[in-house]
């Protein structure tokens, strides 16, 4: 058998070229538009569900568009939102953290390392 | 409510047409499929076009400020652009949608690689006499320096005996970067030739054809097609290509095409034993030294009266403004198709007149792909060409008299 997953996503031979003048903003947005093509990915998928839901008669599309959550739905809804924005924002939460906390909270690995490694 | 369109949106993927070694897809890989080809129709109509307005407002002025001149060449102008903010986000999108498909495919095939192979075998077994492989034959230089078309393996990798999967990866895919513009079996450009062919040469009736570079025989089955008495041979030196080409004729019920593993080059057919040779978006992919070779070889095959012919993009020729140059050399450094540049540099003049052809005899014309894509599809808003693309073409050739 073949590892499909790791030859899937092989290089090609040849020098890859970076546009950009710091390649680590390339190498973020490559990321971003994989991402983004998962993303219109599950929209199409639900789109089908959506489509396919309305033709047996189970919804309406149109009450999707009027649907008006209770008020404990909304909550769990908008908890959803926080939770899932905390998570895809945790790098800007954690060098906010980086700046708020004590020096020793912040200490280089390879100075702990070192310091760790003393006889 | 004014209803006329103001965009033009690619086919979806459910358009293309399956045949009988064609992968299966899912839902999810079709959605992705279709996200790719609406980023490269939004690249090739809104964020292209932008690279021009960069060239004009901003890179021109400042090469003039700094210079005092204005700018001289397509290098010159290459290097200018490389600092223009607009220009790399486009390269670096336009690089990132060429992986990004590459990934989509080889992720829809490599995982039913195996069964592929299978399904393949099975076609082929059904007309064993024409498919001829031979493993002996040397991969040439040109296509062992890198992947073309940002392919990992290329055309020729095979991951196991009897692999299919880089013929498979390919055919699905150039719906994809074309936005189905070379229709529902992507033979527009073969379909366009035989129509030019039948059309302006009415008494031409060539009995053996043959296709140089046929990859998985997409524009080699169109000239079988239109001439059912003719034998047409495809040659490439793909081994899964030609695999999973032949299987592909046999699915579609074309019997009259034969599939051959040789080197352009040194093919070893016998001298003056075709009507017609030829090549399809196949020399840019070639070499300088080889391109000659092939030529020659070429003339060598050709029967007196025998037409050769030679779909590839525009030649860069002192008339092509060197904006237009510079934006359609694009593909030759960031999607791997390195010869791109010089053979379009090339005077296909001078290198047929080399292999022996003579100037009264060489034609040249434009060709656009036949596409058999319906409903909204269908160009509606006014569109720019997709520089490298745009499923419009430059064929050259001549009469061997």
């Amino acid at each position: 058998m073949i590892n499909d997953i790791l030859l899937s996503n092989n290089k090609s031979k040849g020098k890859r070229p970076y546009f950009m003048e710091d390649p680590a903003v390339e190498r973020v947005m490559n990321i971003t538009m994989a991402v983004a093509t998962e993303l219109a990915v599950t929209h199409e998928r639900l789109d089908t569900i959506e489509r396919l839901l309305e033709k047996k008669g189970l919804i309406l599309r149109e009450e999707i568009e009027k649907f008006e959550p209770t008020p404990e739905q909304a909550e769990q809804r908008q908890h959803w939102h926080a939770t899932y924005i905390a998570r895809i924002l945790r790098i800007v939460q954690q060098e906010l953290e980086a700046l708020q906390q004590a020096p020793e909270n912040n200490r280089d690995l390879e100075e702990i390392a070192e310091e760790l490694g003393v006889s | 409510m004014n209803t006329t369109p103001i965009i033009n949106l690619p086919p979806v993927y459910n358009k293309i047409q399956q045949h009988g070694v064609f992968p299966e897809l899912t839902h999810d890989e079709i959605a992705r499929y279709n996200f790719i080809a609406s980023l490269n129709k939004h690249l090739a109509t809104v964020v292209s076009p932008a690279n021009k307005v960069a060239y004009e407002k901003r890179v021109k002025p400042r090469f003039r400020m700094e210079k005092g001149r204005e700018i001289q060449n397509r290098a010159e102008l290459k290097e200018a652009m490389k600092k223009d903010p607009q220009y790399q986000t486009w390269s670096a999108l336009r690089r990132c949608t060429m992986e990004m498909r590459q990934q989509a495919g080889r992720s829809i095939v490599l995982r039913q690689a195996h069964r592929l192979a299978e399904r393949a075998q099975k076609f082929n077994e059904q007309s064993k006499d024409s498919l001829v492989l031979n493993p002996n034959v040397k991969v040439p230089h040109y296509l062992t320096i890198m992947d073309n078309h940002c392919m990992p393996g290329s055309y020729h990798t095979e991951l196991f005996k009897g692999d299919v999967s880089a013929a498979a990866n390919y055919d699905t895919g150039l719906f994809v970067t074309t936005a189905g513009g070379l229709g529902k079996l992507t033979d527009g450009g073969g379909k366009a030739l035989a129509v030019h062919v039948k059309t302006h040469f009415p008494h031409f009736n060539p009995k053996r054809i043959l296709d140089i570079g046929c990859g998985l025989g997409h524009n080699t089955l169109p000239l079988a097609i239109a001439f059912p008495e003719a034998e047409v041979i495809g040659i490439d030196v793909g081994a899964p290509m030609l695999r999973y080409g032949h299987a592909r004729a046999v699915a579609l019920g074309i019997k009259n095409v034969k599939f051959m593993q040789l080197d352009a080059q040194f093919t070893g057919f016998e001298s003056e034993s075709f009507d017609w040779i030829q090549t399809t978006m196949f020399l840019h992919e070639t070499s300088q030294k080889a391109i000659y070779g092939i030529m020659n070889e070429i003339y060598r095959m050709l029967k007196p009266n025998g037409l050769t012919l030679h779909i590839e993009q525009p030649q860069y020729t002192p008339e092509m403004d060197i904006y237009e140059q510079f934006i359609r050399d694009w593909d030759a450094y960031y999607n791997n198709e390195p010869f791109w540049s010089k053979m379009h540099d090339i005077d296909v003049k001078e290198l047929m007149q080399t292999a022996g052809f003579k100037v009264e005899n060489m034609l040249q014309f434009g060709a656009r792909a036949i596409n058999d894509n319906e409903d909204f599809t269908k160009p509606k808003a006014p569109e720019v060409e997709d520089h490298g693309r745009s499923a419009v073409w430059n064929v050259f050739g001549a009469w061997k008299i």
